[in-house]
This record gives C-alpha cells, structure tokens and sequence, in this order.
C-alpha cells in the first residue's frame, strides 16, 4: 500500500484545522488583547484586531511590572530549591540504592496525588504561626511542593540509564562519592535538569492556590494574582485583562519553543514507565 | 553514604509534606474560631466537623458536582485524546509541529485559560453565544445560571486535560510494533476493526494508567472553577476542592476546621485513585 502525496496532504489539512480549533481560545485571548475597549462588546464581535490597540499592553506595563517580577523571582528560586533537593536524591535512588529506596519513591508518588488545597491550609497554619505569611521565601518554599516529587522521579529514572562504567573510572580516578556526583553525574545529567528546571518554572509561574492563600495580602504578589485581582476589579477592561493573560503565557511559550522534545518526555515520565 | 544524598530531600518531605498534612488533620479535629487559630489553645471537638459538613444540605450536592466534573471531565478528555492521538500517528508533513501545539492549552497557567473561558462563554459578549445566535439559538447565560455552570466548568477542564491525555496515548500507540499491523492488513481487517480488536487491547494498560492519572488529577482541580465562577451561582458548580477553599479562605468568617474536614475527605478519594493507580502499574510491571 503506497499513500499517494495528496492523500498526505489531505490529512495535513485536517491536522491544520483540527489543531486551529484547539488553539482557537489562545488566538481569542490574543485577539481581544488588541480589541479597543468600545469594540469590546460589539455585536457580532471583532474577529480580527483591525482597528487594534495597544492599550492593553500600556496597562500592563503600567500596573503588572512588580507582579511579572515577583512571579520571575519565585520561580527561580523554585528552580534553584527544586534542583538542589532532587537531584541528589535522584542520584541516590538510582545509583546508590539505599535500604528503603523503594519506599521513598512510592512515598514521592503519593505526594504527587495530595490535593494542593490541602497542602495550602496545612502551609497556612504554619507560616501564620511561623509569620512567614506574605513572604517571598515562603511562597518559594510552598511552590517547590509542586516540582520535588516529580523532580526526584525524573532523576532516578534519567540517572538510572548512566553507565555503571564511567561513575566506577571516576572512583578509580580516586573520586569519593560527592565527587562523582558533581564532575560525573550532574554534567552528564543536563537533559533531565533542563526538564526539571522548565517544569518547575512552570508551575510555580502558573500557580494560583499557594499564591492567593499564603501571598494574597502583602506585597510580593505574583502575576497570576494580578490577573485574578484585575478579574475582580475591572470588569470592562477586558483588552488589559487578556493582555496581562497574553505576558503570562510567555514562559509556555518560550518552554515549548526551546524544548519541545522535553515537553513531552516531562509530561509521559509521569505516567508510562519505560 | 545513600542517605546522605537523601537526608535533604528525606527532611524536606517531613518538614512540608508530612507536617503541613497533619497540620490539616489537627485543624479538622479541632474547633478553631480566629483567634484561637493564631494564638493557640482551640478545643478538641473530635469528629464535630465532619459531622458538621456531612450534615451540611451543601455536601450530597457538591459530592455529585465533583463526581460529575471528574466522570465527564475524564470521558471527553480521554476520548477526544484518543482519537486525535489515532489521528497524529499517521505520519503526515507537520504532523510533529502541529501535535507539539496542541500542547499549548496544557502548559498555560490555569489563571490565564480560566479568564479566557469566562470572557469566551461571557453571556452579553461572548463569542460563543454570538455564534450561537448565528444559527438561531438564544444566549445561555454559561457561567451566570445554575443550569449551565458545571458544563462551562467541564468544558474548560476538557480542553485543558486534552493534550495530556493525546501525549500519553501517543506514547503508548508508539510502542505497538508495526508488525501486529501488517499482519491484521494482510488478513483484510478495516480500520475500525483493526481498532478494536487490536489497538484498543494492546492500550489498555496505557489507557488505565491515562484515565488513573486523570481521575487524580481531575478531582484536585481547584483553580479553573474558582476563577470562572468561584462554585456558583448559589454552589451549581462546587466541587469538594472549592467548598474546602471557601470555607477556609472564602468567607469574611473563615471556617478552618470544616474546610479542613472536606480536603480530608477529598484527600481520601484521591488517595483511593492513587493506591489504584500504583497497583495497576506493579502489576503492569510484572508482566
């Protein structure tokens, strides 16, 4: 059975269209990011930003700059938490295989399950108590519970498939343990710590429940309480609202664009074991 | 020496896992007004707020809109995931570019598909009651009534949960060796038969674990439905995580204890899903 040419192109028309439906409510937000506000609610609506605007994106430079900032600080500092804790705990749980290794992991995907609604009121009480609430390293801290256990997963199974060989030529060489870790495993692990760092940007970026509960009253309020705060409060100024939506949907962008392959390798690792 | 690469992530789990969960125990066993809940001291009430919110006309209500969220929210993502990811196995130009787009609605920051949704299903100004009126049907009132809530609701959520679940099914379709195929051509099978009597069976460990992970993820969604109609109008669209939220930080009054109450409940439905899911892996493993 040879498929002519045409029958394949055919079926790029239909991928064409079916990925224009799914993408549909991305070009709407990004359309009425431009809409002018008396275009807004026009009857049939604009389907195009002809007579585009920019006043969205002013408002946003205006009045989101300090939550773009803080979301950016915390997920770095996400990041940089996420990657320290895990990647030795995956590094152990592959290659050192400690008594009780297995039960850590199944520990790590129970984790994975717990609703974050849960974990928001168990951090409330505490950080009340401890008066961390409204504080950058808090919010840091509470995101991280979001990338640690599937970070610590991603390790071991990346770490797993390193040559037993190369990590004994390095204890040959007379490296100990902490040694080999550093100049052997984590250069050779670059993939997996791009994926965990992508991923954990991700969502500490994208969440809204740690932020609304443990930062919704002080000053370092991340952008997806900004949108959230604009939602409630001008309810007409849709292009400003759609515009903050549009910056906010930056780093999925960037992250798909950079590391498509890894995208999907983070989103499969979850689920199907080799 | 193992557990010295470990001890961090080992004390970190106890530290913001393990205590902030039995903080939330504790919370739900005691009665907590505000100032007790920062300065200390609130009484043991036993199971006072369980039986609270078991007895609140609110819960049978809300436990039917979480089961109906997660059942239809798992039937349409699964089987619209399903056909698209038989659609891209087709190799065709573009087919990798496109299937990494689709993508996009799942990497977006909730906040931002939630607030799209609203204005999209907006009942004065938004496209789909204009397309709508084009074809002569009059405006539904999506995210204002308590007729319509939870589908816009689910709507949203289906259209967020799509690519994953077209990701992980793809991945398991890829694993099916080509040879099967040629074989069942050879014995003249159509396409819906080949389907059914051998992609589908092939794919049913990939497909439980694809609707596993899903029912977990699905019952801990918070954010789309607090954004898009905070679990109204008058709780049409409350879920268990909702309801937790609002009785714990809704409210000018908040009401710790039996919102901790309900995100135990739903922590025990999830963790039923999850003790399922692992026993379904192990035994897929053993295979």
């Amino acid at each position: 059975m040879t498929t002519s040419p045409r029958r394949v192109w055919w079926k790029t028309v239909v991928g064409l269209v079916l990925t224009g439906l799914m993408l549909f409510p991305v070009y709407w937000m990004i359309n009425v990011s431009f809409t002018r506000d008396q275009d807004m609610r026009a009857d049939p609506p604009h389907l195009f930003p002809t007579d585009g605007t920019l006043d969205g994106y002013r408002a946003v430079l205006d009045q989101q700059l300090p939550y773009l900032g803080t979301s950016f600080l915390v997920g770095l500092g996400t990041v940089a938490l996420t990657v320290a804790l895990a990647a030795p705990a995956g590094y152990a749980l592959a290659k050192l295989r400690p008594p009780g290794g297995p039960a850590l992991s199944f520990l790590l995907l129970i984790a994975q399950m717990i609703p974050g609604i849960i974990m928001a009121m168990g951090f409330y009480a505490i950080y009340l108590t401890l008066g961390v609430l409204n504080t950058l390293p808090g919010l840091i801290l509470a995101d991280t519970t979001l990338a640690v256990p599937f970070a610590v997963l991603i390790f071991t199974a990346f770490m797993s498939g390193i040559p037993d060989e190369l990590l004994q030529a390095a204890v040959v060489d007379g490296a100990g343990r902490l040694r080999t870790f550093w100049s052997v495993v984590l250069p050779v692990s670059r993939n997996s710590i791009v994926t965990v760092s992508l991923f954990a940007f991700l969502w500490s970026w994208s969440d809204f429940i740690f932020a609304s509960t443990l930062a919704g009253g002080g000053d370092h309020q991340p952008i997806t309480l900004g949108i959230y705060h604009y939602i409630g409060n001008n309810n007409q100024q849709w292009n400003a609202i759609m515009a903050t939506a549009v910056v906010a949907s930056i780093p999925a962008a960037v992250l798909l664009v950079l590391a498509q392959r890894y995208v999907s390798m983070g989103v499969t690792a979850g689920a199907v074991k080799d | 020496m193992a557990w010295g690469f470990l001890a961090p992530t080992v004390v970190y789990l106890l530290a913001f896992y393990a205590y902030p969960l039995y903080r939330n125990v504790e919370l739900s066993l005691r009665e907590y007004t505000v100032r007790s809940f920062v300065q200390g001291g609130a009484p043991f009430a036993g199971l006072d707020n369980y039986r609270t919110v078991l007895t609140d006309p609110a819960f049978w209500p809300t436990l039917a809109h979480t089961l109906v969220f997660t059942g239809a929210s798992l039937v349409f993502q699964f089987t619209i995931g399903m056909a698209l990811a038989l659609f891209f196995r087709q190799h065709f130009p573009l087919s990798g570019t496109l299937r990494a787009l689709i993508l996009v609605p799942w990497l977006l920051p909730l906040i931002v598909s939630a607030s799209t949704w609203s204005w999209l299903l907006n009942s004065d100004s938004g496209l789909v009651n204009a397309a709508l009126g084009v074809v002569g049907i009059d405006p539904v009132n999506w995210l204002t009534s308590p007729t319509w809530s939870l589908t816009s609701v689910i709507i949203a959520n289906v259209w967020i949960g799509i690519p994953f679940n077209l990701v992980v099914l793809y991945s398991g379709l890829q694993a099916i060796p080509v040879e099967v195929y040629e074989a069942s051509a050879l014995d003249g099978a159509s396409g819906w038969q080949r389907f059914w009597s051998i992609t589908f069976p092939l794919l049913r460990p990939v497909s439980a674990i694809t609707l596993l992970l899903g029912l977990i993820y699905t019952l801990k969604v918070f954010d789309i439905i607090w954004i898009m109609t905070r679990g109204g109008p008058t709780g049409s669209s409350a879920t268990l995580a909702t309801w937790s939220y609002r009785l714990g930080f809704g409210n000018m009054l908040p009401e710790f204890g039996p919102g901790a109450a309900v995100g135990n409940l739903l922590i025990v439905m999830a963790l039923i899903a999850g003790l399922v899911y692992i026993r379904s892996q192990r035994r897929q493993y053993q295979r």
